[in-house]
């Protein structure tokens, strides 16, 4: 056993008595660092939950302030941290939840200037973004810092999480080579989403990071799981390693973090 | 003509009338997406860009495998496939 604390061991006694988590894996769990990009819809449950596990280190990205309209789903924020930063707002819920957890509250876009100095600080990144530019910039960042990004995105009723796991299995652009055209895909503030949406999806994406921090079961790499919320239909397809991805493939074309905005013809303005 | 069913996503249920899912027929992915096309007017150029390949940002998955691992749009269907047709969505 390690050097909990009394209090330690009381917080954490359900997932001590756990075979697959243990003190081992609790130990682990105070250890990991996990950045969170983006504090909204997915980031509010990730950063709860993880807080609530117990991971040691949690950095959040955002350079938003809270909105009324947020409070509809990002259910880390409240209608006291309305028009505060959403990385303070998210520190301050965390620092109640868990004594534990140091918290980064980074303020500002992850940009390819800085992406891979914040990212290579952090075991495993959780993508919870909410435009393109960004999704393909931390794909890339993780792919050359080699850390896992836990994939979660949303639209209305649907959700998408997968694990893109440098090494072991296919990365973003092994998915999706490129993005949309500008306007072909609406965000969630043209096109709304259900307010639990990114509850679930959320969730998951965390349950994704503590499997890959305990080394516990199969992590959701090589497959994405579509959630459909009107249906309450999960399914699961294969994805596969693209040997003439730009990034990950045999013969990388992409070697170093390029202009996302331009690659996508769009800002990067909603992180 | 196998017969198959077509998961339509979100984005794309304006041109199937809201419907989700949709019966259709062919012999492979592309003759699929031409009869569809008949059906549901507007469907082809939402997958297809304009040199009539498929569009890099939606992947077509035959049961649970994506069609560019397996023969792309001449990946051949049979009675009962399940066809998804599934775009990059990036809300969170």
């Amino acid at each position: 056993m390690s050097d909990f604390t009394e209090e330690q061991i009381h917080r954490y006694a359900r997932h001590i008595i756990l075979p697959e988590v243990g003190g081992i894996g609790q130990e682990k769990l105070l250890k990991a660092k996990v950045l969170a990009l983006g504090a909204g819809g997915l980031g509010s449950p990730v950063l709860q939950y993880l807080a609530a596990a117990g991971v040691g280190t949690l950095g959040v990205i955002d350079f938003d302030v809270v909105d009324m309209s947020n409070l509809q789903r990002q259910v880390i924020h409240n209608a006291d941290t309305v028009g505060e930063l959403k990385v303070d707002s998210a520190k301050r819920f965390i620092e109640k939840l868990n004594p534990d957890i140091k918290v980064n509250a980074i303020n500002g876009h992850l940009n390819s200037a800085n992406a891979i100095d914040i990212i290579k600080d952090y075991d495993i990144v959780v993508d919870g973004s909410d435009n393109f530019p960004t999704r393909y910039l931390v794909n890339d960042a993780c792919v050359f810092t080699n850390r896992p990004n836990v994939h979660g995105s949303i639209f209305r009723f649907e959700g998408q999480v997968t694990v893109f796991a440098p090494g072991d299995g296919p990365c973003y652009r092994c998915l999706y080579p490129e993005p949309p055209p500008p306007g072909m895909v609406p965000s969630c503030q043209e096109g709304g989403v259900l307010g639990v949406l990114p509850g679930v999806v959320g969730s998951l994406q965390a349950v994704e990071v503590i499997k890959l921090i305990i080394g516990k079961g199969e992590p959701l790499i090589g497959r994405l799981l579509l959630y459909d919320a009107l249906k309450t239909e999960f399914r699961k397809l294969t994805l596969r390693k693209d040997k003439n991805c730009p990034v990950c493939g045999d013969e990388p074309t992409i070697t170093e973090l390029i202009d996302y905005e331009q690659f996508c013809g769009m800002p990067a303005i909603e992180v | 003509m196998a017969k198959v069913t077509v998961r339509i996503p979100t984005p794309l249920q304006k041109i199937t009338g809201s419907k989700g899912q949709v019966d259709a027929e062919g012999n492979n992915v592309k003759d699929m997406f031409t009869n569809l096309e008949k059906q549901y007017p507007g469907i082809w150029e939402r997958v297809y860009d304009e040199k009539n390949t498929l569009r890099r940002f939606i992947n077509i998955y035959v049961n649970e495998e994506d069609i560019r691992f397996l023969d792309g749009e001449n990946t051949a269907l049979k009675d009962g496939d399940d066809i998804s047709v599934i775009p990059a969505i990036a809300g969170g």
